[in-house]
């Protein structure tokens, strides 16, 4: 069975636009979204890498581009190794890659929870419905500009709604352990408790 | 797989003009005993035969992913104990091990032998509930009983070693929280002595079973190539007859070390699986045995990297420099290299993954966790057509999945 480092190069010498990645531990490459299925179905059918088991979508921040990254790991049951594939999309406000649902019939959750929390469309998905969040939902979580305490939602059912006046609510940040973005920390900004001035030994605590 | 009926179809019945069926739906969950958790299967069925099943999921979803790019890596620890709750210990080493990798850091022996024990016992653990909940799901009362009374002996372990029986929060980043008790190990080999006979005596209550085997054999069979096709891992992928178990074939935290088989199965049915998951307690009970009979001396967590590491809180009361180190760890989170990496291990349930991008600094840009229920379950619509309501039943017993680790 040929090693990863072996079907990388082979990937790499046969589509002229596959680049390698930076990766701290298994063979890694971008692939442009067009050759994404061509390489991912070269990499099962000729180099054994027969098992996708992840696919990810990657956010990079609101004003990158590209912005969404689509990222697969697969793996090889004969040859016990990883590879990275990773396809940019190119299009920032409607991100799309073409969908691995006809090389392996797993990626179809995987692509529904990519498309459930970032938005990204996966073309030639069969059925590509909201997998986690329930089907009316209207916003994309694990986009950067969503809040990590949600965003007050009307619930699907309007009887439901109108029966108990109440809808998917932000969640109370107070007291969180929660810091704010990575290598802009602020503690006064991101500990609520710290930006109480009022609330010391000498002055206690006024009633909430 | 084509669907064999015994009697015509209900289109074939009403061509034939015999008398008019048509096709029901039937919405099974979220709440239902035998979905193990929320999960619904909105099935569509001809009579008793499922046609159709499309799996509901997302009741439990918390955001995890979410949560863990808004707090530093060690926050994080915790979180993962309620993916497969049933694993806590397990989990907590898959996620340790992953940023480990991301911080190039190397645990000493003695912590490596500490994860491989709690993670063994893990494996028991969930095994047993898995085994216990399949059988009530057949109509096997019994097995529950003792199962969990096992299972009990394994808490009090849990909870005499990391001061939590469920939720453990175990491992740290480049080590454990503490070393093992005084006296522990001799227990936890106490507690495999009296397992393994009780082992076969549960194990003998279902093998031979006649209405336990008429229940799960031949029921739910899943092909080697459906199984590597929709990335099943763990049990289910070996029942399938594929002998792939990460702690083997990639080995991490020293099992390369210990001498223990893997568990396949033949057919790839309900009754495999069942199998495979008995013999994989006594083989984790080989692990645990050969890991306590090596057991290295040295510490339980790695010492070099101070800006990853928390120091000992002696340290930290007393010396100026660790109390510095202290602070900046617990405000900034542990520093770390921008990367990638994706890391599994062979949990009890399959293949839990963790995939962390960063850009630097204490909290991850991206985490991603690849949920081995959560893939487990993406067969299910291929799975259960053809089969019968009380199999699916079966099928979802056998399957052994854990809604907080599918749903995150």
């Amino acid at each position: 069975m040929p090693a990863a480092s072996d079907a990388v190069a082979a990937v790499k010498a046969r589509w002229a636009g596959v680049t390698d990645r930076a990766s701290l531990d298994h063979p890694a490459i971008n692939v442009a979204a067009s050759d994404l299925l061509g390489v991912l179905g070269a990499l099962k059918d000729e180099h054994g890498f027969d098992m996708l088991v992840d696919v990810s979508g990657v956010d990079w921040s609101v004003g990158a581009s590209p912005r969404f990254t689509v990222v697969y790991h697969v793996f090889s049951t004969g040859g016990h190794d990883y590879v990275r594939v990773a396809a940019d999309c190119a299009d920032s406000a409607a991100p799309e890659v073409p969908s691995a649902t006809g090389i392996w019939p797993g990626a179809d959750w995987h692509e529904r929870e990519a498309f459930d929390m970032f938005g990204i469309r996966f073309t030639g998905h069969p059925d590509l419905r909201r997998i986690l969040m329930w089907d009316e939902y209207p916003h994309f979580p694990l986009r950067k500009d969503f809040p990590l305490a949600g965003i007050e939602t009307p619930l699907p059912d309007a009887e439901v709604v109108a029966e108990t006046k109440t809808g998917a609510i932000a969640a109370p940040m107070m007291g969180g352990p929660f810091v704010a973005a990575p290598g802009q920390i602020n503690m006064t900004e991101a500990e609520p408790r710290a930006k109480d001035e009022s609330w010391t030994e000498r002055r206690p605590k006024p009633e909430a | 797989m084509p669907v064999e009926h015994a009697f015509p179809d209900s289109a074939a019945r009403n061509a034939q003009g015999e008398f008019e069926t048509e096709k029901m739906s039937l919405s099974m969950g979220p709440s239902h005993p035998s979905t193990h958790g929320v999960l619904r299967l909105q099935l569509e069925l001809d009579g008793e035969i499922v046609t159709k099943a499309d799996p509901v999921i997302g009741y439990l979803h918390r955001g995890d992913e979410k949560i863990a790019e808004n707090m530093t890596y060690n926050q994080f620890v915790p979180y993962t104990d309620r993916l497969d709750y049933l694993a806590p210990l397990a989990n907590n080493m898959a996620y340790a091990i992953a940023v480990e990798k991301l911080a190039r850091l190397e645990v000493p022996a003695r912590c490596q032998a500490i994860r491989v024990i709690t993670a063994e016992m893990a494996r028991i653990s969930a095994h047993l509930l898995g085994l216990g909940a399949f059988g009530i799901d057949v109509g096997a009362w019994t097995v529950f009983l003792y199962s969990f009374t096992e299972r009990e002996k394994l808490y009090k372990l849990f909870e005499e070693l990391t001061g939590a029986r469920f939720t453990t929060s175990y491992t740290r980043i480049g080590g454990v929280a503490r070393d093992v008790p005084p006296g522990w190990n001799d227990r936890v080999l106490a507690f495999c002595d009296q397992f393994l006979p009780l082992l076969e005596e549960v194990l003998d209550l279902l093998t031979r079973n006649r209405i336990f085997v008429d229940r799960t054999a031949g029921i739910g069979v899943i092909s080697r190539e459906d199984a590597v096709a929709y990335g099943l891992t763990g049990p289910n992928l070996r029942a399938c007859g594929v002998p792939l178990d990460l702690r083997k074939d990639k080995p991490y935290s020293g099992y390369e070390k210990y001498d223990f088989d893997i568990a396949v199965g033949t057919k790839g049915d309900a009754y495999d699986r069942y199998l495979v998951r008995g013999e994989e307690m006594r083989q984790s009970v080989r692990i645990i045995r050969q890991a306590i009979a090596g057991f290295p001396e040295g510490k339980w967590y790695a010492e070099d990297a101070r800006r990853i590491i928390a120091p000992p809180k002696d340290k930290v009361l007393t010396s100026m420099e660790e109390l510095i180190q202290n602070f900046m760890i617990v405000t900034e989170g542990p520093q770390m290299p921008a990367g990638e990496v994706y890391f599994e291990a062979e949990n009890p349930k399959g293949a839990l993954g963790f995939y962390i991008v960063s850009k630097g600094g204490g909290v991850p840009w991206r985490l991603k966790i690849r949920a081995p229920s959560f893939c487990n379950l993406s067969i299910l619509p291929k799975v259960c057509v053809g089969a019968m309501v009380s199999d699916v039943v079966s099928i979802l017993g056998s399957l052994d999945f854990v809604m907080g680790e599918c749903d995150r």
